[in-house]
Parts: C-alpha cells; sequence; structure tokens
C-alpha cells in the first residue's frame, strides 16, 4: 500500500468517524422522540429525517452547498459561532457524510427503543432513579446493539458518500477526496486502472469488516438479553 | 396505624376508578375479578399513572393531593413495587438486579444484602442473567428487589399469576415469611382466593373500580362464599388456631380451633404456634353424630348458622367457638340431615386439603428460617 493511498483511508476514515461521533447523540435523539413522543409535526420530522435516503445525493449536496457553503447562513452561522467552516474542508466531506449517513442511524435506534418494554422505566423510578438515571442504566444499555447497529451501518455508508461529498465539497485530494472520490478520479486517468482495484479491494475489505463487526457486536449484546 | 390512606378519583381504560380505603400494617389484599381496576390503582398509589383527582398519603407523608397540587414523582415515593411480570433489567446480574436501588436510586438500605439474599434463597443465583432464571426465581429476584430499596410500603400486583402452580407454592413460603420477617405493610393485588386466603389480613374488594366490601380477610371471604357468583366449591374460609402438639412420625400437628382439636400433615410446626388454615367449602362434610370407622378424623361440633340454596347443591355456614366454615353439599343431604339454622352438627374435615400456614413468629429482623422448598 502506497503513502497516497495510506493518506486516502486515513481521511476517509477520518471524515466517516468525525461523521458518525457527531451524529450519533441527534440521531439517538430524534429516534426516542419518534419511538417516544407524540407531538404536531411528527410526519414532517420523520420525512425530513428519511429523505437524504431516497434523495439523489446530488440534491443533498447542492442543499448543503445553498445552506452551509461560505455564503450561506448555517456555513456563516458556523464560522462566526465555532470558526468552523465546511466549504471544500474535510469538515464539509464529514458534514456531509453525516447527513447521508443520518436516517441509516436513526432506524435501528428508533426500532431498538420501539421494541423495549417500558416497564423497565417504570421498575427503574419506583427503585428511586430519576429519569436521567433510568436513561444511563436502563434505557441507553437496553438500546445499544440498537446504537450500535446503526453506527456501523452508518459508517459504512459514510465511508463510501460519493454524490453529496463532491457536489457539497468536490474532489480536492488531500482535503476531500476520500476513498470513493479517489476511486473515480482514478478511474477518469488512462493509466489509474491498478491503483483503482487496490483501493477497490479496500472499499470491499472494510465494507465486509463492518459487517461482520455489526453481526458479532449485536449478538454478544443480545445473548445475555432480554428475559 | 394506618400506613396507607387512599381516596382517588381517576380513569383506567373503559371505567371510571373512584376509590377510598385504607390499609394497615400486614398484608392487605386489593381483591377482585380481573380488569376491576386494582393494577391501575397500584400505579397511581407508586406514581407511575395520575389520578384526576383526590389524596394519597404513605407513612405519613402526602405523596399526591390534588387540592395543593401535590405529585411526587415515583422515585420520591418510597415505594416498592413488585410487578406481574418481575421486570428484572436483562442487561444486568442477579446481584446488580438487587442492588439497582443502591446504586442507582441512591437509596441506603437499612436491610442487609446477604439477608435479603438469605430469606429468599438466591445466594447461588447471584451472579446468574436473568434470561437464566426459572420463572419463579425470577419473581423471588424481583421481591429482594424491591425489599432493598428500602421501601416504607410494598405494592405487589399479582405477582403469582404468571406461574404454574408448581411455581406458585415455591414462592408462597417466601410470601410469607416476607409478611412476617420484613414488618412491612403490604398491598397484594390478587384475584386468586387461595393466595388472599393465605396472606392476607385485610381485604379490601374492588369491582368495577370501587370499594364494594372491607374488612378482616377471614370475614371478607366468609362473606364471598355465601354471595352469589364465583365458584361456590372454591369458597372457602380461613380459620386461625393454635397448635398443641406435634408429633413427628406422622408429621403432623394438634391444632385447637374453638372447643375442637383437628390434626393436619405438616411439618416445621411447634406448639404454641398461631397457624392459618385455608379450608375449601368443597373439603368440608356434615355429620348429625361423631362418628368412628371414618378415614376422616377431624370432626369439629358446630352449629348451623345459614343455609343457602342453589339448585342441586346448599352452602352451609356452620359456627364454631367464634370462627367460621362454609360446607358444600348437595340439597338432597342437607334435607336429609335436616339441616336447619340452629342444628348441632359435626364438620368433617378432609386433613389432606387444607392447607396451613404459619403466620405468627418472633419479630425483629430478618432471621431467614429453614428453606421453605
Amino acid at each position: 500500500m502506497g503513502e497516497t493511498e495510506l493518506s486516502i483511508i486515513l481521511l476517509s476514515a477520518r471524515v466517516a468517524f468525525t461523521a458518525i461521533l457527531c451524529a450519533l447523540v441527534p440521531a439517538f435523539a430524534v429516534a426516542w422522540l419518534l419511538a417516544r413522543r407524540e407531538f404536531p409535526g411528527k410526519g414532517v420530522v420523520q420525512a425530513l429525517v428519511t429523505l437524504p435516503l431516497v434523495l439523489p445525493p446530488v440534491v443533498t449536496g447542492y442543499g448543503l452547498l445553498i445552506l452551509f457553503g461560505s455564503k450561506g447562513p448555517l456555513g456563516q452561522l458556523f464560522e462566526n459561532l465555532f470558526g468552523i467552516s465546511f466549504a471544500f474542508r474535510w469538515t464539509g466531506a464529514a458534514l456531509a457524510a453525516g447527513v447521508m449517513a443520518f436516517p441509516l442511524l436513526v432506524r435501528p435506534i428508533r426500532l431498538s427503543l420501539e421494541a423495549m418494554d417500558q416497564g423497565f422505566g417504570e421498575a427503574a423510578r419506583t427503585l428511586g432513579a430519576s429519569r436521567l438515571t433510568v436513561f444511563f442504566t436502563v434505557t441507553l444499555p437496553l438500546a445499544l446493539p440498537g446504537v450500535i447497529a446503526g453506527a456501523v451501518l452508518g459508517f459504512a455508508k459514510a465511508l463510501g458518500e460519493f454524490g453529496a461529498t463532491i457536489t457539497f465539497v468536490s474532489n480536492i485530494p488531500g482535503e476531500t477526496q476520500t476513498l470513493s472520490l479517489a476511486i473515480y478520479a482514478l478511474l477518469q486517468s488512462p493509466s489509474g486502472d491498478a491503483a483503482a482495484l487496490r483501493l477497490i479491494a479496500i472499499a470491499v475489505a472494510l465494507a465486509l469488516a463492518a459487517i461482520v463487526a455489526s453481526e458479532y457486536l449485536a449478538r454478544r449484546l443480545t445473548t445475555g438479553g432480554r428475559a | 396505624m394506618t400506613a396507607l390512606y387512599v381516596d382517588i378519583r381517576g380513569r383506567a381504560g373503559r371505567f371510571e376508578i373512584e376509590t377510598a380505603f385504607q390499609a394497615g400494617a400486614g398484608v392487605t389484599a386489593l381483591f377482585g375479578p380481573s380488569g376491576a381496576g386494582k393494577s391501575t390503582l397500584l400505579k397511581m398509589i407508586a406514581g407511575t399513572a395520575r389520578p384526576q383527582s383526590g389524596r394519597i398519603v404513605a407513612g405519613g407523608h402526602t405523596l399526591f393531593d390534588s387540592a395543593r397540587g401535590t405529585n411526587l414523582p415515583p422515585e420520591k415515593r418510597g415505594i416498592g413495587f413488585v410487578f406481574q411480570d418481575a421486570r428484572l433489567f436483562p442487561h444486568l446480574s442477579v446481584r446488580r438486579n438487587l442492588t439497582y436501588a443502591r446504586w442507582a436510586g441512591r437509596r441506603p438500605a437499612s436491610r442487609g444484602f446477604d439477608e435479603v439474599v438469605a430469606l429468599l434463597g438466591l445466594e447461588d443465583r447471584l451472579d446468574a442473567a436473568p434470561a437464566t432464571l426459572s420463572g419463579g426465581e425470577r419473581q423471588r429476584v424481583a421481591i429482594g428487589r424491591a425489599l432493598l430499596a428500602d421501601p416504607a410500603l410494598l405494592l405487589m400486583d399479582e405477582p403469582l399469576s404468571s406461574l404454574d402452580k408448581a411455581r406458585r407454592n415455591e414462592i408462597l413460603p417466601y410470601l410469607e415469611r416476607i409478611r412476617t420477617e420484613a414488618g412491612i405493610p403490604i398491598l397484594y393485588v390478587s384475584h386468586e382466593t387461595s393466595e388472599v386466603a393465605r396472606l392476607a389480613d385485610t381485604v379490601v374488594l374492588i369491582e368495577n373500580g370501587r370499594v364494594s366490601d372491607s374488612g378482616p380477610a377471614a370475614a371478607i371471604l366468609a362473606r364471598l362464599g355465601l354471595a352469589a357468583g364465583g365458584d361456590p366449591d372454591e369458597a372457602g374460609v380461613i380459620l386461625e388456631g393454635r397448635i398443641t402438639d406435634v408429633n413427628p412420625a406422622y408429621h403432623t400437628a394438634v391444632i385447637a380451633l374453638g372447643e375442637g382439636r383437628i390434626e393436619l400433615t405438616g411439618d416445621g410446626f411447634a406448639p404454641g404456634m398461631t397457624v392459618r388454615l385455608r379450608v375449601r367449602a368443597g373439603d368440608v362434610a356434615i355429620a348429625n353424630a361423631p362418628h368412628d370407622g371414618l378415614s376422616i378424623r377431624n370432626q369439629l361440633p358446630a352449629i348451623v348458622e345459614e343455609i343457602r340454596r342453589d339448585g342441586a347443591f346448599a352452602t352451609v355456614a356452620l359456627g364454631f367457638g367464634g370462627q367460621q366454615l362454609l360446607a358444600r353439599i348437595t340439597a338432597k343431604s342437607a334435607d336429609a340431615l335436616g339441616l336447619q339454622p340452629g342444628s348441632r352438627v359435626h364438620a368433617l374435615l378432609k386433613a389432606v386439603s387444607v392447607e396451613m400456614a404459619r403466620i405468627e413468629s418472633p419479630r425483629g429482623g430478618l432471621t431467614p428460617a429453614s428453606s421453605p422448598r
């Protein structure tokens, strides 16, 4: 594996990890709201969350460009508040990956919350635990298989994200050129086939590893499992 | 002492709950048909459901008072809850379940962990996962978990209803021990006459969300037996008596009941103990005079107090020494014996069909008795 390939993989990993780490908490919050609460506009929230899954990724990428570009309202907000800019930066690639992976994170978490017997929470309250304690000692541990399934699935998606990323932050080697974008760029050049094949093999290996890891974790967490 | 005062109105599914009752020390059974609102009532006391209005006071603390806007959250009520389905946390070991109130609820337990574990016979299962426990063990862990939360009042919502008969008989002795040794008032929801008869000191009868009757267990159950409805063969009474003698060779104990004496099978009893007997009406026969040469050796002199006929059968209330027995016989037998209120008769009890349980033991501390299994 050459130095460029290694740097591509490290960049992809950094983008995907950042995306999932930042998306996990909001994804859990949204999943919890959808699973446990009734509120006006629930349908709209549900549709918005699912949208990146069904929209052409190019459209999502363009939307991000308009909202989070250097002239976009949210882009300027983040720049002013936190000094984070997304345009043509790896942070933008992470944002695109996070948005695209979001529905994949929410779904399994929501399913695990819906499947959970809420009686456990009631029992914990009668044993003296506050709502917050119940969340950390009962709800979260019991939802963990869903969280891990979602995180692994989302990570694989973030690693391979293409359309939204290239539209939003372009294909800049060393900054926004993740695995998929690098493969695409190599396939465009006449002499790039061999290098592209090596990256493709790596991509396949990473995807398989993600699937095996998620199966293993889910099994480990559910045995010892529900009464 | 009033352990619990409840006077609430609220909704439970299809019908209104409008209930007022008080519970003192010992076991108070909320007894009534399924769907009468008993479980909802328990949830309202525990704070996981909210009544529309009224007042709930437990152990001198106001838990809910709609007039003053008081509504303590469940974790501040100091009430233990044993659920029908145990609800052990599946991701935690038995030990972590038992100590949950200590590490998650920050409730310092005044009862020692080891004492409660010994009381419920859970020493060997502490590191097990809840999924590997039998139904009876699960319920025992649930009871221990509630006890270790140091509750001022223990609520039990049909804790035996998800178990088969063998498992119930496995748990009942533990419940009896808790009643006598834990010294916590218990509110016990059930629709099983036999459980109520065995455990309850006081019975509150709930029908359609309302209290239809309440009083000492023996009186209420005897009244129920004569009332229409229910299975008349299952109707029965609770008697209290004192052990006067034991015969280890035959595994029997002699119990004084009023002026009479009866001999029942059972181990682990000693003279001087007070016991509670549940006698089903279908297991009591009536004779005009004492008989010899019968396999039924228990014959109590009694006086007919009331006869209630239904078709081919009759339920006869028999009084003796201030207590009451019910006998379920055929209407034809009642006529053949010429029974009428005031008749002097002998009640015949089959020893094998009478359930007997100890109700008094030296209080103070949770001294685990010999294994009741």
